[in-house]
């Protein structure tokens, strides 16, 4: 990268945007904390306790609510974004790994790694609506746009199984390749991809008319130098436009940007170490990655396809997600 | 080490017909052959009394619900048997239509069961670690998910010529099995680079091995007997037996580290690692059994895994089918273990990182960075094909 350059494209994207200034929560599973970046500055504004290993992060459509995993703790806290307070937690079911709201901000879908299970949350009354038996180890979530399904990754069990949102039913499972991580749906929800940490692919389903999925192409990854072994996808993120598709490739430290029209990788990025997780800035201006093992995370202009500069957070950063905008400070 | 226990489990197959959508139901049986042996010399390592069953019944669970989506159950049968009816033992699943088998136990009883069943049957060794099985005694119906002897010997090799150890003093008990396990030291020091400057043999003469007054002989036996050694940077302890090694550190003459059966040792599997994704594994284990998973527990889930994987995929329980899947391109597996796991098709053994185990923590893991392999790295480790002689894969 040419560190010279970095500020002044950043200006550039900034004005080109007239971006405002958003919040970026980065929780960090061994730190036990949540960090908070702004997204004008880029500079670390709040560090703050959030429970045991937290994981998965979210914020609530009108982004006045932070919902963090607190693995450990077995329960889901929930943080005011404008004071960083706890407000409360809500039932999670077990080891809460990840989850996904749904676009209305109710319920909470959750991934419960150690019970084979996902739990349905009601976020206003808190009670639990309904326990899903999936496969073994639940990990990744995803939410349909049109709200009708929930999928979910079951990592041992290598599949993904999409969910009725009316009936809390599995309607379809596909086998997928080993330790499925992450789903992510195209914007217009015509196709939706999985990540396979240890098979080293992303799986492109096809989603029918009628909700039919259909396993049509599975991407790989090839990276001169580095050993296929350590290519290992795990985070997605999709422009709104469908065009472009994000996948972190874990201790590859790389970002693989993929060409949604055909499927086929055409850069890598380099990041920090262990990257695991992504969010875009509302505008997509900006992707953030997380960067497990050098405790940092990666701005990346989206545009360019350019990493920008890395931010030091707190411990292991697992999870990334950014107030949309107009959120009252 | 010797080996306690034979295990043999064997899953067999039904085609169901429910409604005109086929099922599959796999029969699982167990078959555990216990050899009369000696306390391990630590009491923090009691065999269990479920030893290896204990994975097996994970296994038994993660099979289960994944086979919950696709119209495929798993029934396991278990069985203790003392090795004179190990094949009797066999006998009886065979007849009963069983045709695929886990087998824990020493070399010799496994060849001896894998000969008995026969080639309609498919065996997947789960703890001998004779590299022998997997060289001119290989057999066509014996896959192998316990690493070799050479394996973990080459997975200590790879890490001390990272640290640049390169001169080792060898100390061998006096047993055959600690007789072969020096020889895979003395294989990887050849094929890494390293140089054995002394051996010494360590007789087991019975005596107090585990008495309260134990140490007290060791802390006079052990400087001696390590005493004038030539200059070396560690110590590699050849002792399958579970004699002497864990006396090694702190008592020898010279303070240098120890790998091998004792100070750093090379596992499959340890009840404290947790990366990969490994924590939930420990978490899931130790909520069904109520205890810490072990070597023989890990092997015995991933050989088990590995057939339910092949089933999976494959929608059949025939051993042919299984086998040919297994040892083919598509396999692959997640372990644990950061990478997935994969068949040699020269000798039906399953490639895996080793984890290089302190007592306590992942000191490190083996394929070490830098040793390089045109087929894949985790082939640094252990017989590669060229200097196979196994020939029933051929």
């Amino acid at each position: 990268m040419d560190m010279k350059a970095m500020p002044i494209a950043l200006a550039l994207a900034l004005g080109a945007t007239g971006a405002q200034a958003n919040k970026v929560f980065v929780s960090n599973e061994k730190g036990n904390t949540v960090t908070v970046i702004d997204s004008d500055s880029w500079t670390v504004i709040d560090e703050f306790a959030a429970g045991n290993r937290p994981r998965g992060i979210t914020i609530s459509p009108d982004g006045t609510k932070l919902y963090v995993c607190a693995s450990d703790d077995d329960t889901v806290r929930v943080f005011d974004t404008a004071t960083h307070d706890e407000l409360y937690t809500l039932p999670s079911g077990p080891d809460p790994e990840l989850f996904v709201l749904n676009h209305s901000g109710n319920p909470l879908y959750i991934a419960n790694e150690d019970d084979n299970l996902v739990t349905v949350v009601d976020t206003e009354t808190h009670a639990v609506l309904a326990e899903i038996p999936v496969g073994v180890e639940p990990e990744g979530m995803a939410i349909s746009p049109d709200g009708r399904v929930v999928v979910n990754t079951s990592e041992t069990t290598n599949m993904a199984h999409f969910i009725s949102t009316e009936d809390y039913q599995i309607h379809h499972n596909i086998l997928v390749d080993q330790r499925p991580r992450y789903a992510e749906y195209t914007a217009d929800g015509r196709k939706l991809y999985v990540s396979a940490e240890i098979g080293g692919t992303v799986s492109v389903i096809d989603i029918a008319g009628d909700g039919t999925p259909t396993l049509v192409d599975t991407i790989r990854f090839e990276v001169p130098g580095v050993l296929p072994e350590w290519l290992q996808p795990v985070g997605i993120r999709v422009t709104s436009d469908g065009k472009w598709v994000f996948v972190a490739l874990g201790p590859a430290n790389r970002v693989a940007v993929i060409d949604a029209a055909t499927d086929e990788v055409v850069d890598y990025i380099l990041v920090g170490q262990r990257v695991w997780q992504m969010a875009f800035t509302p505008d997509e201006a900006f992707l953030i990655t997380t960067n497990g093992n050098s405790n940092d995370v990666t701005v990346i202009d989206v545009a360019r396809q350019k990493a920008l500069r890395s931010i030091q957070v707190g411990q292991q950063p697992w999870g990334v997600a950014v107030t949309p905008d107009g959120t009252p400070d | 080490m010797r080996r306690p226990i034979c295990l043999l489990l064997a899953a067999a197959l039904a085609v169901l017909s429910a409604g005109g959508a086929a099922a599959l139901e796999v029969r699982v049986g167990v078959i555990r052959v216990d050899r009369p042996q000696l306390a391990p010399i630590s009491r923090l390592e009691e065999w269990p009394r479920d030893l290896g069953f204990a994975g097996g019944r994970l296994a038994d669970e993660d099979n289960a619900t994944t086979g919950r989506f696709l119209g495929h159950t798993y029934v396991t049968e278990t069985a203790a048997v003392p090795p004179d009816t190990a094949e009797a033992a066999l006998d009886r699943m065979l007849g009963e239509g069983l045709r695929l088998f886990v087998v824990l136990g020493q070399g010799d009883d496994v060849l001896a069961l894998a000969d008995r069943a026969g080639d309609g049957a498919l065996l997947l060794n789960a703890g001998a670690r004779e590299t022998r099985l997997r060289d001119a005694d290989c057999r066509a119906n014996l896959l192998h998910v316990a690493p070799s002897e050479a394996m973990l010997a080459d997975a200590v090799a790879e890490f001390a010529i990272w640290k640049k150890w390169t001169r080792w003093a060898l100390i061998s008990g006096s047993h055959p099995e600690d007789r072969a396990m020096a020889e895979a030291y003395r294989r990887a020091a050849a094929i890494f680079g390293a140089k054995i400057v002394e051996e010494r043999v360590f007789e087991d003469t019975g005596g107090s091995r585990r008495t309260d007054t134990g140490h007290v002989l060791v802390q006079r036996q052990i400087p001696v007997f390590s005493e004038g050694m030539k200059d070396h940077d560690l110590v590699i302890a050849a002792d399958a037996s579970d004699v002497f090694a864990p006396y090694l550190p702190f008592h020898m003459w010279d303070p240098r580290p120890v790998m091998g059966a004792a100070g750093l040792r090379p596992v499959s599997f340890h009840a404290a690692t947790e990366a990969w994704g490994a924590t939930q594994f420990q978490r899931r284990f130790e909520a069904l059994t109520g205890r810490q998973v072990r070597e023989e527990d890990y092997q015995v889930w991933l050989a088990l895994r590995v057939l339910g994987e092949a089933v999976t995929r494959t929608d059949t329980a025939d051993p042919a089918e299984l086998r040919a899947y297994m040892l083919g391109p598509e396999f692959e597996l997640a372990a644990f273990k950061g990478q997935k796991v994969t068949f040699r098709d020269w000798n039906g053994q399953l490639r895996q990182p080793l984890l290089l185990y302190d007592g306590r923590i992942n000191v490190s893991v083996s394929p070490q960075d830098g040793f390089l392999h045109q087929r894949s790295p985790l082939d640094t480790l252990g017989l590669d094909a060229p200097e196979s002689s196994c020939a029933a894969f051929r």
